[in-house]
Order: structure tokens, then sequence, then C-alpha cells
């Protein structure tokens, strides 16, 4: 980046001028810019909401209310935000490298078949116990998830295929595999969904333990909120701690100077494309075993799209999409009651826009100049 | 089953296809990557259909759906050309955006019954061609026949115009093309807009002409997403893409068709109704677009042409491209 460019004029015939420059530093205000970006856009929504004739105080604080209300509500938020943060990490692993991993949607699913295939083919014996058939689930969830996730990344890594376009299609063509096996061979007398799993192999629940606590009854937050916490930990050691996460970042930052250090960076592609899909194998996997109990047609509304959101909104940090992945459980588990019902979208979309908008007042000083 | 009204229906689907991926060929030939396309085809799909069940004129309703397509594109524009944001994130927000005011749009609408469409109409000499005459020239929609006039006007103007060699220049050497007096922003701008105005059309095709009625983000289905893997197959020609767009469209409709008789080369029929094998039926044009995606990448590496130099950078007078 060269250090003094020339500023730049946006032609406006006004009696004013405003111009953009670059500034030298990023402003102490920078590290916000994902909070401004919310506000600008539940600002933006609401007038969108009132002009279509809704009530947007009313719809905000209803989401309020059914997503931080009591202790109850807290618990389904947290239930809802366990495959955002899975799959958000996903995401925010693979960008981090500059790989456009837009395909964590069916990554999740095919990581929900596998997990359930081991209960429903059975890959393991009925009534095995929980402390095996539950690390066998996340084997194969994860297993799955990585195997959908090497297609884009080695198509990319060796043939130079955009990775956005497969990793795309391979959602589609996961959705119609689940479905499949849901109307087809898992379905339970003709109904779109499997029967139900053993007990055994269903996540532990807060409300597993309402006997010894009665205050827990009634809580549906199960381990897969534990596996994303420990998952979100594993991705920031990587990515902040150790020799692999720092290739990846230089090649984010820079694939020339990575290549040049003689890194690897096909075998890099296809690797990170594997774990971002393990990861959102698991989000599968723990919807299933900790939710569900049984795998069912359309049991995502569509974490691993929102996914995408969470991963910019959190500016790739793993820590960071953990806060991002409960706010917008807010907003999708609150979003369900409101009507129209494309409203949680329409927000998700606009804070995106607001977010990659304000990157440019972060690189940029607006002058508003007098002319003549 | 006959292949002539497989086909004949594939040129409609087609058509959907075609204006959507010629969109996007004018505005990744300025350099400009757009995957807000699936977006901007379900608002031109609500706005069009909308439009049309108020006021019952459907030339309106395309209309209004080209300005709802265009004015999404013209929020990418901005964003991408003037804030230099990545344009994968920028299109990608885009799609959820029109996707989600679409659906906003969209409530109450699909109660909405039968709403005056666009004629079709036949051409009298062509349409009596064997086999090409029937396929291409009966009974057809009047955008199928907008289509055919796009693909030879879109390829003359790219490739026989001096506009066409500003833009080709934009979308390979800005800098350059700067330098020469050129107006990188502006035409970056006007071929995005081009682009908007298109999917916008391509998704008024579907509720006005080909498929109507409104059924929420499955109006459209992923065909936006089709669009920009038909672009890259295409090598940003428009002749390739109307190839292209022909075959999804053809492929599209036999999968329709494939599971209406009972019986398929004297064997019972295993597609028939919602036998689960139609699951993988459905698979299909999402696989044919990853090989196709492959094939075109693979040729575009052999060959050294295809997609535009600058395709996916922000130009930012003075500094080196990113």
């Amino acid at each position: 980046m060269s250090t003094a460019p020339a500023p730049r004029r946006i032609a406006i015939s006004l009696p004013f001028s405003v111009r953009l420059e670059r500034r030298l530093e990023p402003p102490r205000w920078a590290p916000l810019t994902p909070v401004i970006a919310i506000v600008v856009a539940l600002l933006l929504s609401a007038v969108i909401l009132a002009f279509v004739g809704g009530d947007p105080v009313a719809s905000y604080l209803h989401i309020l209310k059914a997503a931080f209300g009591s202790v109850g509500v807290v618990s389904d938020t947290l239930v809802k935000a366990t495959p955002l943060i899975l799959t958000g990490l996903a995401c925010a692993l693979a960008f981090r490298m500059g790989l456009w991993n837009i395909g964590a949607e069916g990554q999740l699913l095919l990581g929900a078949w596998g997990a359930s295939a081991v209960v429903l083919v059975p890959l393991v014996p009925e009534g095995t116990p929980s402390f095996i058939v539950l690390p066998a689930m996340m084997l194969a969830g994860f297993a799955c998830g990585a195997a959908w996730g090497f297609i884009p990344g080695y198509l990319r890594a060796k043939l130079g295929v955009n990775e956005i376009i497969v990793s795309l299609m391979l959602t589609y063509i996961a959705a119609s595999w689940v479905q499949y096996w849901v109307f087809g061979p898992w379905s339970e007398g003709g109904f779109q969904m499997s029967r139900q799993f053993p007990t055994e192999a269903w996540l532990p629940q807060l409300s597993d333990f309402a006997e010894a606590v009665p205050a827990l009854a009634g809580l549906t937050l199960h381990g897969g909120f534990i596996i994303a916490l420990v998952a979100a930990g594993v991705v920031w050691f990587i990515l902040r701690r150790s020799r692999w996460g720092y290739v990846i970042r230089l090649i984010g930052d820079s694939p020339q100077a990575a290549r040049y250090a003689g890194v690897n960076i096909s075998r890099n592609i296809i690797l990170v494309f594997v774990v971002s899909g393990g990861l959102a194998g698991l989000a599968g996997m723990s919807e299933v075993a900790g939710v569900v109990h049984r795998i069912q047609d359309r049991f995502s509304p569509g974490y691993g799209f929102t996914a995408i959101i969470i991963a910019y909104l959190a500016r790739f940090h793993p820590l960071g999409v953990v806060v991002a992945s409960i706010l917008f459980a807010a907003l999708i588990l609150a979003g369900r009651e409101i009507q129209p019902s494309g409203v949680p979208a329409m927000i998700q979309g606009i804070v995106l826009f607001a977010l990659i908008s304000s990157d440019v007042f972060i690189d940029h000083r607006v002058r508003v100049e007098r002319t003549g | 089953m006959d292949p002539i009204v497989i086909l004949a229906a594939g040129v409609g689907i087609g058509t959907i296809l075609l204006f959507a991926a010629i969109g996007e060929i004018f505005a990744e030939r300025s350099g400009v990557l757009n995957l807000g396309v699936e977006g901007m085809m379900l608002m031109g799909a609500v706005a069009g259909f909308s439009t049309v069940v108020s006021t019952g004129n459907p030339w309106l309703g395309v209309i209004v759906a080209m300005l709802a397509g265009g004015a999404l594109s013209l929020l990418h524009a901005i964003v991408t050309i003037h804030f230099h944001a990545p344009q994968v994130v920028s299109g990608l927000s885009l799609t959820l955006l029109g996707t989600g005011l679409a659906r906003v749009l969209g409530e109450g609408l699909s109660k909405a019954g039968a709403t005056s469409l666009l004629p079709t109409l036949s051409i009298p000499v062509l349409e009596s061609i064997p086999v090409i005459g029937p396929i291409f020239f009966h009974e057809q929609s009047i955008l199928v026949y907008v289509g055919y006039l796009l693909v030879p006007a879109a390829w003359y103007w790219i490739n026989r115009t001096r506009p066409g060699l500003h833009l080709r220049a934009v979308g390979e050497n800005p800098a350059a093309a700067d330098t020469l007096g050129v107006s990188v922003y502006g035409i970056r701008y006007a071929y995005v807009l081009v682009g908007g105005l298109l999917a916008g059309l391509a998704g008024a095709t579907i509720t006005l002409a080909i498929q109507p009625g409104w059924f929420g983000d499955l109006t459209t289905n992923g065909r936006g997403w089709i669009a920009v893997g038909l672009v890259i197959f295409a090598q940003w020609s428009p002749f390739r893409a109307a190839v292209g767009a022909l075959l999804f469209g053809a492929i599209g409709r036999s999968i329709y068709d494939i599971q209406i008789p009972d019986t398929l080369l004297g064997q019972p029929n295993p597609f028939k109704e919602v036998h689960s094998l139609t699951f993988f039926l459905d698979m299909l044009p999402y696989a044919m677009v990853i090989l196709v995606v492959v094939i075109g990448s693979r040729e575009a590496v052999r060959k050294r042409i295809g997609a535009p130099a600058a395709l996916g950078i922000p130009y930012v007078r003075g500094e080196r491209g990113r």
C-alpha cells in the first residue's frame, strides 16, 4: 500500500465536494464497527418494517423478550446458537485463509446424516452405552462434513475451480440426499422423518439433571453447546497459537508471500476445507443428537448461511463467533413468531451490508469541502 | 415424453437462465463479480408479480421487476466500486437481503391466483421448419423471443462496438483504460446496473411467463446460482451462455416429465411420482453445474482465456490492485 495516495473525488455537482482520504492508521473506534453495523441495520430494518405496515418497536421488543426474557428462553437461545457457533467457526476458519466456503449448510446436512447413520443403519448395535455412541456419532458427523468440504477444496486446489459455486451446489445436493433418506429408507410410517433415536444417542440436556437441581427442569440446553465452546477454543488455538494457524493467516493476508516462503498452498486449501466441513458436520450431529433426536426434512432453517454473516461480523475471530451467534440465535428464535417471515433474513443481509460499508470509513476519512 | 415438447419447454425455462447469465456476463466483463443474482432475481420475481396482481398489466410488471433488480444491483455497485468492499461478501449479502426482502414483500402473494400473463406467440414462417420450428418458434412467450434477440445483440455490443471495447478494457486493465480517459467507475456502475436489470427480468420471466405464481424462495430455487455457474461455463460469451441455458432448461424440464409415464423403455418407471429415486433427479442440475464449472475452468486454464483479468479487484486510481 503506498503511503500518500492522491485523494479521490466523488464527482457530484453540488456547492460542496465530498472527498475520501485514505487514513494512515485505523481510527480508535474501528473495533466498534460490528456494533455500529448492527445498530444501523436494525434502524434500516425498522424503516422497512414500518413501510410494509409493521410495527418495528413492537417487533424488536418482542425479539428481546422472546430471546432473553427468562431463564427458559435464554436456554432456548443458546440451543439455537449452538449450530450457529459451529458453522460460524467453519466459515471463519476458511474465510481467514481467503477461501469462500459458503456450503456450510450442506456440510451440516451431511454431518447430520452421518451421525444419524450410526444409529439408524445401525453401525453400532442397539443398546450400546452413550459414551460409545455419542463419540461415534461425532466422529461420523465430522467425517461426513469433512468429506463434503473436501470436494470443493480439492477442486479448487488441483483444478482452480471456483469454490463458491461448488460448495453451494453441493448444499442443494446434500439437501436432496437427506430428503431421499428421510422420505425413503429411514422414513417412519411414510412421514418425512426417521424414527426417534434411542436415548443412548441423545446428548445430555440440562433438564436431565432436574432431579438433583429442580431449577433445571424444562431447560433444553444440551451437550452440543459444550462441543461448540470447545471447538471455538480449539479454532482460536489453531489460528492464534499454532504454526498451522500462522500459515493460514499468512496465506489469507498474502498468498504470494506464502508461495515465496515455500508454503504448499494447495495442501492447505484442502486441509482447511476438510476441517471447515468437519466443524459444520459437527453442527449437524449436535442438532440431530441434541435437539430433534431424529433426522427429518428441513431440520435446519439455514444455519449454514447465517454462519457466513456471523463469521464476518466476528471478523473471523473464534470468540467473536460465539458472541455473534448468540445474537443471531435471538434474532432467529424470535423471528419465527414475527410476521412476515422473511424479516430475520432481511435484517441479516442489511447487517452484512452495513458492516462491509463501514470498512470504508475505517480506511478513509470523509472530508466535506466548499467548492468555488 | 415427446422430445420436441420437452425441448420447447426447455427453451422457456432456459430463457430465465439466459437473461440472468447475460446480465452477469456484462457485470463480470466490467470486472465486477455479482453473486447477488439469486437475490435480484427473486426481487424481480416478487416485484413483477405483485405489480400484476394489483394493476393487471404484465408489461408494467416487467418494468417494475427490472427496476427492482436494478435498484438492488446499485447497492452492490456503490459498496464494491466506491467503497472497495470485497465483491464476494457484498454479493452474498445481496442474495440474503434480496431473498429476505422478497419474502417480506411477497407475504400473502402465494394466495393470489390467476393473473394476466405476458402473451405467447408463434412466428409464421419459421414455425413450419421441421424440428426447429416447433421447438423454438411455436407458442413461446414473447420474452423467449426477446432472449433470441438479446444473445446476438449482447455479443455484438461486447465485441464489435466502441462502448463494448471500453467495457472489455475496464474489465481487463482498468488502469490502462483510465489513462485513456475511460471512466472506470462510470462503466462499472452502468454494467452492474445492466446485470441487475436483466436479473430482474429473469425473475419476471418466471412469475409472469414461464412458471406463473409466487412460491417464496422456491420461486427461483437456486436458479440465480446456476446462472452464475453458467457464466463460467460460457467463458463470458453470450452464445455459449445460450447453449448452456438451453441445455439446463431441457434437463430441468425432463426431470418433471420423466416422473409422469407409468413405464419407461418397457420397464415400470422407477421415477414415477414421489418414488424416492426422484430425489436423485433433483440433484442432477446442481451436479451438472459442478461438472460444467470444472470443465469450464479446465478449458479456461488450457486456452488461457476466459475470466476478465480485473474480475473481482476493486479499482483505486494510483494504487496497485490488491
